[in-house]
């Protein structure tokens, strides 16, 4: 990095071959994720509102709302065992959507008709590299929404939430969940068009939230046994159960299961979207 | 400078899926600092040329080599290496002009204080710096095309590539980009570019290659390609009936045509000396029972030499 030019003259006449810097694979991926980190804070604008409203939305109608009006929700456990049932659920849902928002859409934009992405593989890395920085970005911007998304979940609720936080699970496992929503962030993004991103929503984003164990959690599914083996193939399911794990003293799935599927399907989906994503950028 | 090419390919060669056979066996050298051209119409090859050279199509068969470095056995490395301008718009339309090449002096390596320094320092070159802080989307066909070209050559390549740069821009606009293309010419920096326009490539290229259907079909200078077409002048007759024939009739009547060919329904004659050939062909053509339509005479074009080789035109 130390043969730059001196900008008050400018490249001397002739000098077009000497390179600007020399740019390292670390360096170069440090500045992709900056590129990354400014378009967020230019549109803070956009991302504050689409990352609060849906849990604002979904804390406040089931937690505050149904109590107060006397509607009961959460069944035998009664309203307060329901926000406590929830804290996970938002949180989750906020990271898995987060991880498509941020990852999936501008994706499928940069391979769609814009072409964007073919200036941003130029970058002087190896495709692969091109696609985890994706990955780390978009991970970055689960975990920024997840703490955004805490505060409203905790305090929002007419009744108490229970928190009881088993802190070693929760600062592994946030950062496993962010990387695994990422990473199917980025496989989405690889597998759709602009033309079928409603698709995205309407028939795998939509259902994941209502079978992924928001609203309540795995165990409580033993009473439907086809449905509590249906919902494993969810990725959802395992990041809330963690989050379950990690905040609350609520049941939840062994956590060796959480961990080992978040840790094989983040490996799995991976390797399956850096090779679309190489596909789709290489002809 | 060094007289060793900056880029080679060896056999490089395309076969799409589906079997599109879009480059076969091509080989080019590329000189140090020169312009050099890939000439040919549409679905040439010529963007999937400078693909295979630029880490973006990757080749069937074949090698490509830039500064040394051979692209698909370290496309990282190739990719300091090179400098792209592609026939989309690929400016990064999350960030405003300046950002685009701040961010892309980043990639490369640049600090901080660099990248904002040689991007106002770009800005200014390709006459973009009252327009530093606006969204790129915001920018005339002319102006993201300059943007792109500034971002391409801020990391300095040693080669410069350039796909269609002037497709679809006013007369004006491709003008200005000609003048940059020459500033940086003159600096040295050595650019390849592609195009279907015979007056750009005959304007600034110092060599060309004229492409079709994935295969070189000449390779020269601009002069020595029109020299080929052995004639100093190009009649073209536009007349109805057999044209072929009025080419043979023509040609055993003027004793200085060099070639005669029938392309689009038109009949282009080559001849070595102008001199009073426009009434014998007139006269030659009615005797024999043609009916001329309109007759045009011209120094011999890239078009000409193009229509010579293919018997089609450059344009569809
Ligand atoms: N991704 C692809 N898959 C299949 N065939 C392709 C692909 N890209 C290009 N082709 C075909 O390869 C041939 C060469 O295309 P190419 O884009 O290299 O031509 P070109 O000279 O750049 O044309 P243009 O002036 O239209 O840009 C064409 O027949 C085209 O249809
Ligand atoms: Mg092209």
């Amino acid at each position: 990095m130390t043969t730059t030019v001196d900008p008050a003259t400018g490249p001397p006449p002739g000098a077009r071959t000497a390179p600007a810097a020399n740019p390292t694979l670390v360096g170069t991926f440090v500045a992709l994720l900056l590129r990354d980190l400014t378009v967020l804070r230019k549109n803070l604008r956009e991302f504050l509102p689409r990352t609060i409203l849906q849990p604002l939305l979904l804390v406040f109608v089931f937690t505050y709302v149904f109590p107060k009006i006397g509607q009961s929700v959460g069944g035998a456990q009664g309203s307060a065992a329901f926000s406590t049932l929830l804290v996970a659920g938002v949180i989750g849902t906020a990271i898995l959507f987060q991880g498509i928002q941020s990852v999936a859409l501008p994706l499928v934009q940069e391979f769609g008709y814009t072409r964007e992405i073919e200036d941003r593989v130029l970058a002087p890395l190896p495709i692969e590299l091109v696609a985890i920085e994706k990955i780390v970005a978009g991970a970055l911007q689960c975990l920024i929404s997840a703490l955004i998304v805490f505060p409203i979940a905790r305090f929002v609720p007419a009744t108490p939430v229970d928190l009881r936080i088993t802190w070693w699970v929760l600062l592994t496992l946030a950062p496993l969940a962010c990387v695994f929503s990422a990473t199917i962030g980025l496989l989405f993004g690889t597998v759709f068009q602009p033309r079928t991103v409603p698709l995205l929503f309407g028939v795998i984003v939509v259902p994941m939230t209502f079978l992924g164990c928001v609203y309540y959690s795995w165990q409580s599914l033993e009473p439907i046994p086809w449905l509590q083996y249906a919902v494993l193939l969810n990725p959802l399911v395992y990041i809330c159960e963690g989050f379950r794990a990690a905040l609350t003293p609520v049941d939840h799935m062994p956590l060796t299961v959480i961990y080992g599927v978040i840790v094989a399907g983040t490996m799995a989906a991976g390797t399956v979207a850096i090779r679309f994503f190489q596909r789709r950028v290489i002809t | 400078m060094g007289d060793a090419p900056v880029a080679v390919t060896e056999h490089l060669t395309k076969v799409y899926p589906g079997g599109v056979r879009a480059v076969d066996d091509l080989n080019l050298e590329i000189r140090r600092g020169e312009i050099f051209g890939l000439l040919g119409p549409n679905g040439a090859g010529k963007s999937t040329t400078a693909g295979m050279l630029t880490t973006r199509v990757r080749p069937t068969e074949g090698r490509a080599v830039v500064g040394g470095v051979d692209v698909w056995e370290d496309p990282a490395r190739a990719k300091r290496l090179i400098g792209v301008v592609p026939q989309s718009n690929t400016l990064d339309r999350a960030l405003d002009v300046r950002e685009n090449l701040y961010f892309h002096g980043r990639f490369f390596g640049m600090r901080a204080r660099t990248a904002r320094a040689e991007a106002d320092l770009l800005l200014e070159r390709f006459r973009l710096s009252d327009r530093a802080t606006a969204p790129v989307m915001a920018l005339s066909g002319g102006m993201a095309q300059r943007l792109m070209a500034a971002r391409a050559v801020m990391h300095r390549p040693q080669v410069l590539f350039l796909d269609e740069p002037t497709a679809g821009l006013d007369p004006q606009s491709r003008i200005a980009l000609w003048e940059i293309l020459r500033e940086l010419h003159t600096d040295g920096q050595t650019i390849v570019l592609t195009t279907h326009y015979m007056e750009e490539a005959d304007e600034l290229c110092d060599r060309l290659a004229i492409i079709d259907h994935g295969v070189v079909m000449a390779l020269d200078t601009p002069e020595g390609l029109k020299r080929s077409v052995g004639a100093d002048t190009v009649v073209t007759v536009t007349a109805d009936g057999d044209l072929d024939r009025l080419g043979q009739v023509l040609t055993d009547r003027l004793g200085t045509a060099t070639s005669a060919v029938v392309a689009v329904g038109k009949l282009q004659l080559g001849v070595r000396s102008a001199d009073g050939v426009l009434p014998t062909v007139l006269s030659t053509a009615e005797d024999h029972g043609f009916t001329v339509r309109d007759l045009s005479v011209d120094v011999p074009s890239l078009e000409d030499v193009f229509i010579q080789l293919t018997g089609r035109e450059l344009r569809d």
